[in-house]
């Protein structure tokens, strides 16, 4: 057997189950056992109340509709900053980053502070009757902002990686751009671009900073999960707020699993055999 | 289908990839063409194709001028250097690709009559629900070529067909390639840097250098005749020995070259080493040997001649010689060229 020169399994694998422990199982375990001393009935009384469903329905929506928008734009920035060269790109490239790396309160203060009626777009945007802070729209918009980052970065490497030859080979064989994107870019992105889409979506349920902001926070139509957890957690309600904070633990779960199974299934070809 | 190259001009921001470049391939020829890198042989298959424009000149398939045609619509079968092959797609997929996206369009059934008859012309039959991740290089290069057939193409354009395969892998395919060649009779030009894979394959072989056309002919004729010393040297091993003529006659050593036509003054002569033999006596330059190299077809010799060059040359396996002996280069053939 190969002498193994750096850490090696046994220190490497204690290393990563006591810190996968304490970081990741503990706390979404006490999560679970808090929600969990509640008894069913409880349980189910807080987590279907109505002014809980219409939280869990404007995040939902909200993260669907930003998740969407980002789908098209993060590919789009994507597309743009891996195939083109001008001047100015390496600093768009590092924009891109700034949704991550900026204190979310203050993407959500600069952004009503953008879209509230006396901003710049708000004011604009009031002309044609369109109300962005304080409504669900201000909570998608919070929720692109800081999920853009995840679909530009995974497909972005994945985009470098094409080899042209692959586009020139399609166009040889007569295929037009719409069908080279559909049948020959599209599927070989897949896989990235459900990764990418599938964290824009776990990070938009779960983002908080930057929407309490411009939301408004009206119970029943612009109160998002996280904040009624948060409420009930001031309220010293910790059963509750564990209770609401397991239905987002599920729902992130779920996505995981399908993301899953729906990436084996694009990566299929990669399947030695 | 014809294809006539009308002095082709390709220039790259600051370099020129292509001079003026005029050919002529006849409908059903197959040709190479050959060149070291940089010569610009993939820069004008590339052209043809429709994958780069020519920035001067123009390109006829047939009587048609295809200079502007769009890669899309000219009709051209393509194997990539490194097959290009869809990943995501089953080698049935790939080859049905350019019949999908059509625009005559096909029903079902007679795509898959025409893949299997492909599969079947590549010798992959049971491979069509394989992915390209899971078979080998050469099977890939053949799903290549069933791909850039299945279009029917006018003129079907290669790119270092073989360079990514092994030795044994790149003879079969060769022949298969010429096999195929001839069932279908389809114009095919073909880009190598390999002299012998060009010699092997080609009909007729054009010979590239800094985006010029330096010499084109049968293979007979560009060994038999290479035009210049650059052809000379590219198309095989050879040794080149700066001499002097007088009076027609080169010399070298005691060997005495006829130089027809060279005025006197100095030239260069090449001496393949299969055209250089080992003696012990005789007419020839007075060399010791440094090293032998055994091969299967025969032994190397790397000899010192007195006056200070290294010269190869090829003996027979049953010659006896060993370093530090002394002996007699003798010369068989020898080509001169002017020195510069």
């Amino acid at each position: 057997m190969a002498r193994r020169i750096l850490p090696g399994f046994p220190l490497a694998l204690g290393i990563t189950l006591v810190y996968v422990s304490i970081i990741v199982v503990l706390p979404l375990g006490a999560l679970v056992f808090k929600a969990a001393s509640l008894g069913f009935e409880d349980y189910w009384r807080i987590v279907s109340s109505p002014r809980a469903v219409a939280s869990y329905r404007v995040t939902a929506l909200s993260a669907l509709a930003a998740t969407v928008f980002n789908l098209v734009f993060g590919m789009a920035l994507a597309w743009v900053l891996v195939r083109y060269r001008f001047p100015g790109r390496r600093f768009i490239d590092a924009l891109v980053d700034l949704p991550f790396a900026l204190p979310t309160a203050v993407a959500g203060i600069a952004l009503t502070t953008l879209f509230a009626e006396n901003g710049w777009f708000g004011q604009a945007l009031a002309q044609a009757g369109i109300k962005v802070a304080y409504t669900p729209l201000g909570i998608m918009v919070a929720m692109a902002f800081t999920s853009l980052p995840f679909i530009v970065r995974t497909v972005q490497p994945v985009l470098e990686d094409l080899d042209p030859a692959l586009e020139e080979a399609a166009q040889t064989l007569g295929g037009s751009d719409r069908s080279i994107f559909l049948r020959v870019i599209l599927p070989l992105l897949a896989p990235a671009l459900l990764a990418g889409l599938s964290l824009s979506f776990a990070r938009s349920l779960g983002e908080f900073g930057a929407i309490i902001f411009i939301a408004g926070n009206q119970p029943m139509s612009t109160e998002i999960t996280a904040l009624l957890a948060f409420i009930r957690l001031e309220e010293y309600d910790y059963q509750a707020a564990a209770a609401i904070a397991s239905v987002l633990l599920i729902t992130a779960f779920l996505m995981l699993a399908i993301t899953n199974i729906l990436q084996a299934r694009a990566l299929r070809y990669t399947a030695r055999g | 289908m014809k294809i006539r190259l009308d002095n082709v001009v390709k220039t790259f921001e600051t370099f020129r990839a292509v001079h003026g470049v005029s050919l002529e391939i006849e409908s059903g020829e197959l040709v190479a063409l050959l060149g070291p890198s940089g010569s610009g042989k993939t820069t004008i298959l590339r052209m043809v194709a429709g994958l780069e424009y020519a920035d001067a000149g123009h390109i006829y398939f047939g009587a048609e001028d295809a200079t502007d045609i769009p890669v899309r619509d000219r009709g051209v079968g393509f194997v990539f250097q490194h097959y290009a092959l869809f990943p995501h797609m089953t080698v049935a997929e790939n080859i049905a690709f350019g019949m999908k996206v059509s625009k005559q369009r096909r029903d079902k059934t007679a795509i898959d009559a025409r893949v299997a008859d492909l599969l079947r012309l590549v010798q992959l039959e049971g491979l069509a629900e394989r992915f390209p991740g899971q078979i080998s290089g050469g099977q890939r290069q053949r799903v290549a070529l069933a791909r850039a057939l299945a279009v029917d193409p006018k003129v079907l354009l290669l790119d270092e067909p073989f360079g990514a395969l092994d030795a044994n892998v790149r003879r079969d395919l060769r022949r298969w390639l010429r096999e195929i060649h001839q069932e279908l009779g389809i114009t095919t030009l073909f880009v190598t840097h390999d002299q012998e894979e060009a010699l092997d394959l080609a009909d007729r072989v054009v010979i590239l250098d800094k985006g010029q056309i330096v010499q084109q002919g049968t293979p007979e004729e560009v060994c038999r005749n290479p035009a210049s010393a650059f052809v000379m040297n590219f198309l095989g091993d050879t040794n080149r020995i700066s001499a002097a003529v007088a009076g027609g006659i080169a010399r070298l050593g005691e060997a005495q070259i006829p130089a027809p036509g060279f005025a006197d003054g100095p030239v260069e002569i090449f001496l393949r080493p299969s055209d250089l033999g080992w003696s012990s006596s005789g007419a020839g330059i007075p060399a010791t040997v440094a090293r032998v190299i055994d091969r299967p077809a025969g032994r190397r010799i790397l000899a010192l001649t007195a006056t200070g060059e290294a010269v190869e040359l090829d003996v027979a396996p049953e010659t006896q010689v060993s370093a530090r002996e002394q002996g007699i280069i003798t010369i068989e053939r020898a080509r001169v060229y002017a020195a510069g």
